[in-house]
């Protein structure tokens, strides 16, 4: 880039662009105010204080992280499952079946949450938390299906024609060869439905119910309703977690990276 | 451990080889099952319902949907998130361009930290990020006051169209950004240096090498940031205001106030035509560009530097 000056600028102020506009949040969150005056007046940890005391901020988190902990496991089941057997269909059917299981990704999702609110509000589902939990796993089957099946269509059959050749049972060669190198696909995918099922607002708007109420959900009514700052708090969290954890593993990555260099030479 | 699995199952015995491909037939379809149970519970049921009350209730016919078209409200709020759409799609365009081109030529170092830079906001709350945009569009703050202070432009952001088309463009780059990227990292770049080679300046190489070969990306990341933005509720909702409605605005209005049910399905199989519609015009435009690139002979792919002009040559 170092040649081109006039892109290295527009890089730069592209960048500015997508993370400037996010980090306001932390000064806010840090207010003594009770309102969003921009920048506050006086400094305080109150909302933070409120984050964590304030049973309905507290029960939202707990309600969101149950969710997220119920709908992971079963996308991961279901899209993982799926793909193993997409992988053993023909071309044409296996085309088909991909086409099918990954069209929520197609269809906007307010339609989705009003199909499933329409549907859930007969079953009585509507306000329950297998309700959200089945609704978030509509959204995030199709996120691990394409992340496994991608790895699955990489993987070498003849490694498994190998194993059994040695003498080893299908589920040896499963355990052993096929679902190690199949592992990163299936966590890459857990953690797309995990995030998206965390931060799933319009299905869980819809769906919401007296003691159902995800983080989503609490941080949006927040702004709309009650204009209640502890919004910037949950926010800042939210942004700081996800930056260590995305900081944590690209710079693990590089460090191993750079090992792996440093022990060739 | 073999033995005990063949004495467990005496059938594999008798007739082995049909046994076998029948065996792993049914594996196939238990692999399938529980993806078919979800897919038709929670996706195809729910929608086909969507389509059933839309046309049933209160009366059967498609008055839900010529309403669409006579209440003179409905189609103009379509054409705005249409636009609306399209002005994110357009603009992500031209920042995720030259950024993802700036990932494919810069060195190893850099390029970790425009990806960092990519994945926070795309891993980040989308409330978050429209929260911040909130505080800086609100009135009295830092965008408001910035602009009366210094150009002496009273325009409160907060509550119109504008605010909504920048804090999408925002929350929506990454998504952008990162197609794009996965398709400009595979172009060859040694054909641009072939093609300055052979005499073409560098805006004349870019133009007519690398721009055709990117486009099959441009076109991807495009249509998905337009998808996306189609169907988007937290922005609009946060940022703007039941005067300059979005369609997703208008859907849950029309459940949550209203309580029209069959109303707010109409305009959602309309806003998932529509989506389609784009999709299938979209493939239609990329096929053509594929069949264009293919047309010099020895192929499509690289094989397109073969088609650089004469007057290329100096």
């Amino acid at each position: 880039m170092r040649t081109r000056p006039f892109l290295g600028v527009v890089v730069w102020l592209v960048a500015g662009f997508l993370t400037i506009p996010t980090l306001f949040l932390i000064p806010m969150s840090l207010s003594g105010g009770t309102t969003f005056q921009f920048p506050p007046d006086t400094w305080s940890l109150r909302w933070y204080e409120n984050l964590v005391q304030a049973s309905e901020w507290r029960d939202a988190v707990f309600v969101s992280l149950q969710v997220a902990a119920f709908a992971t496991p079963l996308a991961v089941v279901i899209g993982t499952c799926a793909a193993f057997g997409l992988v053993r269909l023909g071309k044409r059917l296996r085309a088909l079946g991909t086409a099918a299981f990954s069209a929520p990704l197609i269809v906007p999702n307010i339609l989705i949450a009003l199909a499933l609110y329409g549907t859930f509000l007969r079953l009585g589902l509507s306000g329950t938390l297998l309700g959200l939990v089945l609704g978030q796993t509509a959204l995030a089957v199709p996120f691990v299906l394409i992340a496994v099946l991608a790895r699955l269509q990489g993987y070498d059959r003849s490694l498994t024609t190998a194993g059994l050749s040695l003498g080893a049972t299908p589920a040896t060669v499963f355990r052993t060869v096929t679902f190690p190198l199949i592992l990163p696909g299936i966590v890459a995918g857990g953690v797309f439905a995990f995030v998206a099922s965390f931060d799933e607002l319009v299905i869980a708007l819809l769906l919401q119910g007296p003691g159902n109420v995800t983080l989503p959900v609490q941080m949006f009514n927040a702004v709309v309703e009650a204009a209640d700052p502890t919004i910037s708090a949950a926010s800042t969290v939210l942004v700081v977690v996800v930056s260590a954890v995305v900081l944590l593993v690209q710079f693990g990555w590089m460090n191993r990276k750079r090992q792996g260099a440093g022990g060739k030479a | 451990m073999t033995a005990v699995l063949q004495a467990g199952r005496p059938a594999a015995v008798r007739a082995r080889t049909t046994e076998r491909a029948s065996g792993s037939r049914l594996a196939t379809l238990i692999l399938l099952v529980p993806a078919i149970v979800a897919c038709g519970l929670l996706f195809v049921y729910p929608l086909v319902r969507i389509v059933v009350v839309s046309v049933t209730e209160p009366s059967l016919g498609l008055d839900n949907y010529l309403s669409l078209f006579t209440d003179g409200y409905t189609l103009r709020v379509l054409l705005r998130t249409l636009l609306v759409a399209l002005g994110v799609a357009v603009l992500d365009l031209i920042m995720a361009y030259p950024f993802a081109l700036a990932m494919t030529v810069c060195g190893p170092r850099t390029r970790a930290i425009l990806f960092t830079i990519v994945l926070i906001p795309f891993w980040t709350s989308a409330l978050a990020k429209n929260f911040g945009w909130m505080i800086l569009f609100q009135r009295n703050g830092l965008v408001d006051r910035f602009l009366s202070g210094t150009f002496g432009i009273d325009y409160p952001l907060l509550g119109t169209t504008p605010a909504v088309l920048i804090a999408m463009t925002q929350v929506l780059l990454p998504f952008a950004v990162l197609p794009l990227y996965a398709r400009l990292d595979q172009i060859d770049r040694r054909l641009l240096d072939a093609a300055q080679g052979l005499g073409a300046t560098r805006l004349r190489a870019f133009r007519q090498i690398y721009l055709p070969l990117s486009m099959p990306g441009v076109v991807a990341s495009g249509v998905l940031v337009f998808i996306l933005s189609l169907g988007f509720y937290v922005t609009p909702a946060l940022l703007g205001s039941p005067q300059q409605t979005l369609i997703a605005q208008l859907i849950m209005a029309r459940v949550e106030q209203v309580l029209d049910f069959a109303g707010a399905n109409a305009i959602g199989i309309f806003l998932l035509i529509v989506t389609m519609a784009m999709l299938l015009l979209s493939r239609q435009v990329s096929e053509r560009a594929a069949r264009r690139q293919a047309r010099p002979p020895g192929g499509g792919g690289p094989g397109a530097a073969a088609g650089l002009p004469k007057g290329a040559m100096p």
